[in-house]
């Protein structure tokens, strides 16, 4: 579903932010990412969404090469992907409604069956009593289940969350889990970037971790006891501040 | 259907967004009212005076006034003359006795003519020429002038033609303002679409990131600068039917000192049309150059 091909991304600047990365995503897998700050996290999940390009190598969604897309053909490659921002891009100018209902209203949907699927996704993540609510009233949580509903309501094969459980304390982050586990059980993608080591202790989940751009541990085929020891040892590591010499 | 009405619910959107700031859209409209009501009432006027200066010249003609002293056979070598001229269509002999009988019936001056010891009016011709252009007119009156027993020559619409040379004038200078105050417009436009596409960046940078496309992202401001133009337009139509319709009413008085029956026609409905849709295509245009420019600079990063 997503391939990686030794893809190298490297700023204007000279910053390099990915080096050399490979990986391949099976249809209906959920692969959590992880990484120290600046590993490379959030410039992978924008090269699956075409935000960024790579320098070289190829990012592949569905067998298509999206890092040479053509501008026309980006807006239908973003439609297949429900992608959960770390900073929301919420628009407070409307209600918790009518944000759900932007990316159906993108796409041309009618009004009677856009208004069955924001209620539903609504439903899903617990907001639907909120609906008529400014996303400005809501909680920290709130916010982010708000951003989930919208990239669930178009139904996309694919979901991206970067940090969706960052700024979240342990309960939220465990109930906004259960949500994308309950969407790996329907047979969606996930590719999800995160810190929380709950999270990355869930034997059976495969557990990529960047570090400085490069791609250090991939958990598949790994037994599954280890994917968190390897994960929280690096953690550990870089959280401390000194590196290994 | 659906197209349809997805189209309608941008219009609804453009609307609402109009109502939030009614006091500057309500000045925009003015600005786009004044501004095309110039050129559109200076060339209602000239539409009018056109239709005056044919209402008054017809056909032009020359009168040959022969002198006092020419014989009917000068009169009949003369005619036969007109009569063979190339660039003469046909001519007409005035006897000097009708002529003062006309002179009598058409003007009251009976008493003032029958006075007279001898009639002070010469034989004359009226020619009617084939060309009805100033140059031609022109030439022929000169040929004329130099045949023989011909006194004097007159070119009766000269006026009109002199007149007719002066409004060309007065319409290429309306073009020039016209087309001015059309790159103003498109300005007012262009400046309006980049303010909005500025205040609705973080719109326009999550509808992207969720895969609308650029058609859909241009769309409401397109819609908002042809609504824009039309509203303008529509201001522009009412700013000269009012100043004609006040014009007209001053004009009345004057016209009834001059026993004529002159008033100052309004647009007409084909012109009124081209107004509204020039407009709109102005609104059209200054948003649509709007958006091509400042859209491409909002990417999501």
């Amino acid at each position: 579903m997503i391939r990686f091909n030794q893809v190298c991304k490297r700023y204007p600047g000279g910053y390099q932010a990915l080096k050399d990365v490979s990986f391949d995503i099976a249809e209906g897998e959920m692969v959590f990412l992880t990484g120290h700050s600046g590993a490379g996290k959030s410039t992978l999940l924008k090269l699956i969404a075409a935000i960024e390009r790579p320098n070289s190598g190829s990012v592949l969604v569905n067998n298509q090469n999206v890092g040479v897309l053509k501008g026309g053909a980006l807006p239908y490659l973003r439609r297949n992907l429900g992608i959960i921002f770390q900073d929301h891009k919420l628009l407070f100018d409307r209600s918790v409604f009518d944000n759900v209902l932007l990316p159906l209203q993108i796409c041309g949907f009618d009004h009677r069956e856009s208004a069955k699927r924001v209620r539903a996704a609504l439903d899903k993540v617990g907001l639907i009593k909120r609906e008529k609510a400014n996303p400005i009233a809501l909680s920290g949580g709130e916010q982010q289940r708000l951003c989930i509903a919208r990239a669930i309501v178009n139904r996309p094969a694919i979901l991206l969350a970067d940090e969706p459980t960052g700024n979240l304390d342990a309960a939220y982050a465990q109930e906004i889990m259960a949500i994308f586990k309950s969407f790996h059980q329907v047979g969606v993608t996930l590719l999800i970037s995160t810190h929380d080591e709950i999270a990355l202790q869930d034997a059976g989940v495969r557990v990529l971790a960047l570090k400085h751009g490069e791609l250090q541990y991939d958990s598949s085929g790994v037994p599954s006891a280890e994917p968190f020891d390897f994960a929280q040892n690096m953690l550990a590591e870089t959280s401390g501040g000194s590196g290994q010499s | 259907m659906h197209a349809f009405a997805q189209h309608l619910s941008v219009l609804r959107t453009v609307l609402q967004r109009m109502f939030v700031s009614p006091l500057a859209g309500l000045l925009n409209i003015l600005v786009i009212g004044i501004a095309l009501s110039l050129p559109a009432g200076m060339y209602t006027l000239l539409q009018n005076a056109q239709g005056l200066v044919a209402q008054l010249s017809g056909t032009p003609q020359i009168s040959l006034f022969l002198a006092m002293d020419a014989k009917a056979d000068d009169i009949d070598h003369l005619r036969k003359q007109l009569a063979q001229h190339h660039a003469v269509a046909r001519s007409e002999f005035v006897d000097r006795a009708q002529a003062l009988e006309q002179l009598k019936q058409s003007t009251g001056l009976a008493d003032v003519i029958s006075g007279l010891k001898q009639n002070p009016l010469p034989d004359a011709f009226i020619v009617y020429p084939k060309q009805s252009d100033a140059k031609s007119l022109d030439e022929l009156r000169n040929e004329l002038a130099k045949s023989p027993m011909v006194e004097q020559v007159q070119l009766d619409s000269a006026w009109a033609y002199k007149l007719e040379a002066l409004l060309k004038f007065g319409r290429v200078a309306v073009l020039i303002l016209a087309s001015l105050l059309s790159l103003a417009l498109i300005a007012v436009t262009f400046n309006t679409i980049r303010l909005q596409i500025l205040t609705q960046r973080d719109e326009i940078e999550v509808a992207k990131l969720i895969g609308a496309t650029n058609g859909f992202i241009r769309r409401p401001f397109v819609y908002f600068g042809v609504a824009q133009g039309l509203l303008g337009g529509i201001a522009a139509w009412l700013i000269v039917t009012a100043s004609l319709l006040l014009l007209n009413h001053q004009l009345s008085a004057l016209t009834q000192l001059y026993t004529s029956q002159f008033v100052l026609q309004p647009l007409s409905a084909g012109d009124s049309l081209s107004l509204l849709l020039f407009s709109v295509y102005l609104g059209w245009l200054g948003a649509w150059l709007s958006v091509a420019r400042h859209l491409s600079q909002i990417e999501p990063r």
